[in-house]
């Protein structure tokens, strides 16, 4: 085990070395090389000893990454399983028992165990604690917060990317109806290959669908896959929306790196599409770009410094914008070729191409940048009463049980 | 390397720029915002415009100034200790110029401890440097305020030679006028770029014979510029030829940059007042905070300062590290951070309703400021078609 002086970049770096000594990235079968760099605490440095990690700090994760990666060794995927590595394992590190750890997260970071999120609904978007999906426990069971009687769950939930590949889902669904719509919800972890789970897939207006719409009718749960107490789904869930706002704006990107890039090669590229009108917006985009870029820079700094900030609501704000506007840009630069379009074809991409595919496909795809993950007016409304402390609109849902809702 | 490069090596903090705010400067923020809640408030701004009106006080708070130059140490903070200065870097005279920004103080520290010292320091003139330093003396750079970083070298004043009865050397004349200076009127000493064979940079007494400061009428009542006129006045060479180009372009990104985090420290402290303010005024019997439309600008004016402080820092931070980047930083800061400013003043007027558009309300004083200080050393147009150059991006 480390003592706390080795966790530091150079004891990272040591431990790294120690490692592939002794497991050949080269000829170890890469499962088993995943399961070895997991059990040696090298996943996610900075998860606990025993579930992957060493107890180090966040940042030093980079350093262990770049050490395999200089090293050749297979990594784990992770844009295979972003909503599992993003959402679903700190929200099992918080909330789960030691027996969910312990059965979840090892297969998790792997890869062997894609997950998903069942959270949004038809009738409950943006207002997700209004979700009607039910899940009903068994009569004659202990009713407690303990371990007791299994449940039955039923419904309808939306946007939901990889639950076609998914073997796990991190499910929030309705426990009591009679009591206020946010106290009434308890959070589970789904088993995709349960009868009763029924998947489909969600066409966007790209063409493609990178989601799915999902169908649970009468599907069993065992209350050991219950994460949380029941009545606590939301506290759980909002554990988990905040990973999933850290998350946007804590890759690092050299200049020109994100969609700007492109925007400026064609620009560089084309000069008989320039005019000056195009030139004022790129000049602002490329501008506003690299300071967002500076600003994602600035966060994870604040991080490593042990300063978290709010600042993640503004960088998927910032972020959805402007993908939308350089995206805009990029069709009109494009001129009479922005009449084109790569292709409708119904495909299953496991996530948006923003950069192997056209600039309409961009355009295209950018609109779901403000809407997915939180609306750019709700990620408005969190900052303005959770940042600035403004006080919130008169609410008519706060004390009413749920099923007397209006719907 | 590039800051991505270090990032993506595992070596955050050894290249990349540290674009936080150190202890130091945080302590140095709080002495100077303590200060300026004591001595700057509202209430003091409004007062002293009330005495510059009937001619009972000049546009600067020489008292002010003084504290913050001399008993704060401000005045030398980009002067190494060796020449009587705090030897700091430019994090934090940015880090100063953000507070002084917030509180629209009226005090030389842009134009004499940023820009005419960064000049003098370039220019190696060691003894008006140490003067500047204690705070004895205050100086400007006698260039119209919206000249900005890659502006031709200015020539409206010309080198007239020296009197006949200019006996000893070094000694030599200037004629010509520069219009809208900053910072000038309370100078003790003008640092006068003028025309001749070569041209060059030159220290100019304030109060000698042949110069005469004419105030302007100006927008910004806070930071109020003059016109000069120079008639034959004594000048003392400090640069000369591409020397002098170079010292003037250290200078003006100097101004830009601190003028940078000026634009942050003032679009910051709109935020907050309006912030507050809304959280009081009722109308409809609930908060106007609560309502939407409200909310959310002052959501997006937050994001806003979340990426303004990104870039003034980097700014701050390249011109401390001598890095090759500073350029563009200096062109996103000011560009961004000056756009900023103004839209925070402007909806700061808008959403305090009726008060916002009183006098007696100091709204107006950031609207001024912020609004001036988006055309000062260039504007946002200007400096984004620098980055045009810098990032190869040619126009139509």
């Amino acid at each position: 085990m480390l003592t706390g002086a080795e966790l530091t970049a150079a004891g990272i770096r040591d431990r790294v070395h120690e490692f592939l000594a002794v497991t050949d990235p080269v000829v170890t079968p890469r499962l088993d090389f995943l399961h070895a760099r997991f059990d040696a605490g090298l996943a996610w440095v900075h998860y606990p000893a025993g579930l992957g990690g060493l107890g180090a700090p966040r940042a030093l994760q980079a350093v262990a990454d770049a050490e395999f990666a200089a090293a050749g060794a297979p990594d784990n995927d992770p844009g295979s399983n972003a909503i599992g590595l993003g959402m679903a394992a700190p929200t099992i590190l918080t909330f789960g028992s030691d027996q969910q750890r312990q059965r979840w997260l090892r297969p998790l970071w792997t890869g062997e165990e894609i997950w998903c999120q069942l959270f949004s609904e038809p009738g409950a978007g943006s207002d997700l604690a209004s979700l009607a999906t039910r899940a009903v426990r068994d009569p004659g069971q202990d009713a407690g917060t303990g371990p007791g009687g299994d449940w039955t769950v039923s419904g309808q939930k939306v946007w939901t990317s990889l639950a076609h590949q998914a073997r796990w889902a991190i499910l929030v669904a309705r426990t009591d109806p009679d009591v206020p719509k946010h106290r009434g919800l308890s959070y589970f972890a789904l088993d995709m290959t349960a009868p009763g789970v029924e998947v489909r897939p969600l066409r966007q207006l790209t063409g493609e669908a990178e989601f799915n719409e999902v169908f649970l009718t009468d599907v069993r749960i065992p209350d050991s896959d219950r994460i949380g107490a029941v009545g606590d789904g939301w506290k759980v869930a909002q554990g988990t929306l905040m990973n999933e706002r850290v998350a946007i704006g804590g890759i690092s990107i050299p200049r020109e790196g994100g969609m700007i890039g492109g925007a400026a090669r064609a620009w560089r590229e084309h000069p008989e599409q320039r005019t000056p009108g195009l030139h004022d917006r790129l000049l602002r985009l490329w501008a506003e770009a690299e300071i967002a870029r500076l600003a994602g820079l600035r966060m994870r700094q604040q991080l490593a410094a042990g300063q978290p900030g709010p600042e993640g609501s503004a960088a998927k704000i910032v972020f959805a914008r402007l993908n939308q506007e350089i995206s805009g840009f990029e069709v009109d630069l494009a001129g009479a070729d922005g009449l084109r379009y790569d292709d409708w074809t119904m495909r299953r991409p496991a996530h948006a191409d923003f950069f192997g595919r056209g600039p309409g496909y961009r355009y295209l795809r950018a609109k779901g940048n403000s809407i997915e993950g939180g609306t750019s007016e709700i990620l408005r409304n969190i900052v303005a009463e959770r940042v600035l402390g403004l006080p919130p609109e008169p609410r008519v849902d706060k004390d009413v049980p749920w099923k007397d809702l209006p719907r | 390397m590039s800051i991505a490069e270090a990032e993506a090596a595992g070596k955050p903090g050894q290249r990349a720029p540290d674009l936080l705010y150190s202890e130091a400067e945080r302590d140095l923020a709080g002495s100077l915002r303590s200060l300026l809640a004591a001595r700057c408030g509202a209430e003091d701004l409004l007062g002293r415009l009330a005495s510059v009106e009937t001619g009972d006080a000049g546009p600067y708070d020489t008292g002010l100034w003084k504290a913050i130059a001399a008993d704060l140490g401000c005045a030398g903070l980009l002067v190494p200790e060796e020449q009587d200065g705090a030897g700091a870097s430019f994090r934090e005279a940015a880090t100063v110029a953000e507070e002084l920004g917030r509180a629209v103080a009226p005090v030389p520290y842009l134009g004499s401890a940023v820009v005419a010292t960064t000049a003098l320091l370039a220019a190696g003139d060691d003894a008006t440097v140490r003067e500047l330093a204690r705070g004895d003396v205050t100086a400007a750079l006698a260039v119209g305020f919206a000249t900005g970083p890659g502006a031709a070298f200015p020539l409206t004043v010309r080198v007239s030679g020296p009197k006949s009865s200019d006996g000893r050397a070094g000694v030599t004349r200037l004629r010509g006028q520069v219009r809208g200076v900053a910072d000038a009127l309370s100078a003790d000493l003008l640092v006068v770029p003028a025309d001749g064979v070569p041209h060059g940079l030159y220290v100019v007494g304030a109060n000698a014979e042949g110069v005469r400061r004419t105030p302007v009428v100006s927008l910004d009542m806070t930071r109020q510029l003059c016109d000069i006129d120079f008639e034959d006045a004594p000048a003392r060479p400090v640069a000369s030829g591409a020397e002098a180009d170079r010292v003037l372009q250290v200078a003006l990104s100097a101004g830009a940059a601190a003028i940078a985090s000026e634009q942050l420290g003032m679009a910051e402290k709109c935020l907050d007042m309006t912030v507050a303010y809304v959280k009081e005024r009722r109308q409809f019997a609930r908060p106007v905070g609560s309502f939407q439309s409200l909310k959310h600008r002052l959501a997006d004016l937050w994001v806003g300062l979340t990426q303004a402080r990104a870039a003034a820092r980097y700014a701050a931070g390249c011109l401390a590290d001598g890095d090759g980047d500073a350029p563009v930083a200096v062109a996103l800061a000011k560009s961004y951070c000056g756009d900023l400013a103004v839209r925070s003043a402007e909806e700061c007027v808008q959403m305090h309703g009726g008060i916002g558009f009183t006098w007696e309300h100091p709204a107006h004083l950031y609207l001024k400021r912020a609004k001036a200080a988006s055309i000062a050393f260039g504007t946002s147009d200007a400096h984004r078609a620098s980055l045009a150059r810098l990032a190869d991006l040619p126009g139509a």
